[in-house]
């Protein structure tokens, strides 16, 4: 199933896999074949991982520090942004010792709302770009859009990779894109997202999350969340073995995201359990992973009322958002 | 699930008998308890009768997380559609009354003819609960004199989920008198069946699950009332609970009264001892028990 960093080869091969078309192809699918089979299983053995007591309360608290409050919706307001921004800062009223989420991901045009509401909280406002979910407008377009988020102040940049692009073999061009808006980026973190649910195939995942970290992302991403299926075990069992692969590769640890389909804190554990049994101990922290999602959250504070007070919760006393 | 008897040779023309798993019913779907656990569940002469599963917990959690998940489809359907409805669970109870009739003489050790007379019983508190479907709002609603221009209307509208601690002592004819009127006013519920005789209560949930019932507005779990009353009554996603099955046992009553009020659900306190179920029910009492009332205001029109 692993994959040794022996196999992928040197940090100089990376950077000559890079230099010209073919090289990339050559290198691109020359990566080790993922056993669909295989990787199902493992991720299946690892999910019926107990997770208890103590171990429970941890993860839990994990969770909420690591989740993307997200918002991506065509009726989105200021309002609810705003409203949003104050469930990230204090996600449960009722237990002052519950911490922020990582950050709120918003559309660029409200980027300015989320990032007036969080000033000086400690959670980043992160904006989705490149003519998300599709990807589909001129590159210039896509930068564009890049520039004007970050100017509003977002502190992380989810783009998404050329799909079309991708699946029709022109890495190259995918490669140079991600280059560019990492440029555009300038101080902020980039997340790549790769539409996963697009990509059909595990060898494709893995392939993806080699390009975009080769592009210098920050994070890889699962999905947009507007295509299903979204994130799956499997998929996040592929991208974390690649990051692992890279930061023994490279010496270069990149994030990884998961997005999408994630609702209930039962699933959120069982990905953190991926995590650490993956990429490692050093993984399970915001910087280096994170949920997108929005009804998680009030499900994982629903968990954490129960481990608190004994008693199975209500929804009716979490927010609606 | 079930213990055998020890096997015999089989020869030709003899079959050996298929007995029947009694299960949950959670959902629509009829699973084992998440643990794994049964018990015994004995006759009224102390034989086995068969090993019924023992929910745990979690079972009551997700049998909670059902009813809620259910609560909309049949709060939302129309007065006289639940009626319809509860009025066919009659129509598929009589068709299966020689099955019923066996099960709860096995189970309460009455003779044939009792059990029987239980039986019909049963049917007809079915249609007589049918019946209030369409009309219970009339009774325990009304049009209020008010000093302005408006109309002031109350109605009653369904609590929720409510968790059901089936009477001990009848099996059937108890369990769906205090079923029944849950069901009409629009409430999902989680029923915890008679401890010591389960099994009439699981082959209802068959009939439910035949009879349009929308899955997961009935629940059924069996296993230890003490285990899973304190769950339902500490469940802040349950907004009532009717104590009937702890009938004669005060203090545990009163505990479960008491974690009841953390949320204040609704509650049906526990009687003193077990109510004579063939008696018929005193009016719409039990249906507006889980009904909360709505006031609205309406300006008068010209």
């Amino acid at each position: 199933m692993t994959v040794a960093a022996t196999s992928i080869g040197t940090p100089g091969d990376l950077v000559s896999a890079t230099a010209s078309d073919s090289a990339l192809r050559r290198f691109l699918h020359g990566l080790p074949g993922v056993d669909q089979v295989g990787a199902e299983a493992r991720v299946g053995n690892l999910a019926t991982r107990s997770i208890k007591a103590e171990a429970k309360r941890w993860a839990l608290d994990l969770a909420v520090r690591t989740i993307d409050l997200t918002t991506l919706e065509g009726a989105d307001t200021p309002g609810k942004v705003r409203s949003l921004c104050a469930k990230a800062i204090q996600p449960d009223p009722d237990d002052r010792t519950c911490q922020s989420v990582a950050a709120v991901c918003v559309y660029p045009d409200l980027v300015a709302v989320a990032s007036q509401a969080l000033a000086g909280s400690g959670v980043a406002v992160a904006s989705v770009a490149t003519a998300f979910p599709s990807g589909r407008a001129r590159l210039d377009v896509k930068l564009t859009d890049v520039a004007g988020a970050v100017e509003a102040g977002a502190d992380e940049i989810d783009m998404v990779v050329d799909r079309g692009a991708f699946l029709a073999g022109r890495y190259g061009e995918v490669l140079d894109e991600i280059r560019q808006v990492k440029g555009a980026c300038g101080p902020a973190h980039l997340k790549v997202i790769l539409e996963t649910g697009e990509l059909a195939t595990l060898d494709n995942v893995r392939r993806a999350s080699w390009l975009a970290m080769a592009g210098g992302a920050d994070f890889i991403k699962t999905s947009t969340g507007k295509v299903t299926p979204a994130a799956t075990l499997p998929v996040a069992l592929v991208m974390l073995e690649a990051v692992r692969d890279f930061a023994d590769l490279t010496g270069t640890e990149v994030g990884v995201k998961v997005a999408g389909g994630i609702r209930s804190a039962k699933d959120a554990l069982r990905y953190l359990v991926v995590v650490h049994e993956t990429a490692g101990a050093e993984w399970l922290r915001p910087e280096r992973f994170r949920f997108g999602a929005s009804s998680l959250l009030n499900d994982v504070l629903m968990q954490r009322a129960k481990q608190r007070t004994g008693r199975y919760h209500s929804p009716d006393r979490v927010t609606i958002d | 699930m079930v213990r055998r008897p020890a096997a015999r040779p089989v020869r030709g023309g003899e079959r050996l008998e298929v007995r029947k798993t009694y299960k949950l019913y959670v959902g629509g779907a009829f699973p084992r308890s998440e643990s794994g656990r049964s018990y015994e569940v004995l006759d009224g002469r102390g034989r086995l009768l068969a090993n019924a599963a023992r929910a745990s917990r979690k079972d009551a959690r997700d049998a909670v997380v059902a009813a809620r998940k259910a609560g909309p489809a049949w709060s939302g359907a129309t007065a006289y559609n639940r009626g319809q409805v509860l009025y066919r669970v009659a129509e598929v109870l009589e068709g299966r009354a020689d099955q019923f009739a066996a099960e709860v003489a096995t189970a309460e050790g009455l003779t044939a003819a009792r059990a029987r007379r239980a039986v019909e019983a049963t049917v007809d508190r079915w249609v007589w609960y049918a019946g209030w479907a369409d009309k219970f709002a009339q009774v325990g609603g009304s049009a209020n004199p008010v000093a302005g221009p408006y109309f002031n209307f109350s109605v009653p509208e369904p609590t929720g989920v409510v968790a059901v601690l089936a009477p001990q002592g009848s099996s059937l004819l108890g369990l769906c008198s205090v079923l029944a009127p849950v069901m009409v006013g629009g409430n999902s519920c989680v029923v915890v069946a008679s401890e010591a005789r389960p099994l009439p209560a699981v082959t209802l949930a068959e009939v439910l699950a035949t009879s349009d019932v929308p899955g997961g507005t009935v629940n059924v779990l069996t296993g230890r009332t003490a285990e899973l009353a304190p769950v339902l009554a500490d469940h802040l996603d349950v907004n009532g609970l009717d104590l009937t099955g702890v009938a004669g046992d005060a203090a545990l009553a009163a505990d479960l009264e008491a974690r009841a009020a953390e949320n204040t659900k609704r509650l049906h306190r526990a009687p003193g001892a077990e109510p004579d179920w063939t008696a018929a029910p005193d009016g719409p009492h039990r249906i507006l028990t889980w009904c909360e009332t709505k006031t609205v205001w309406h300006p008068v029109g010209t």
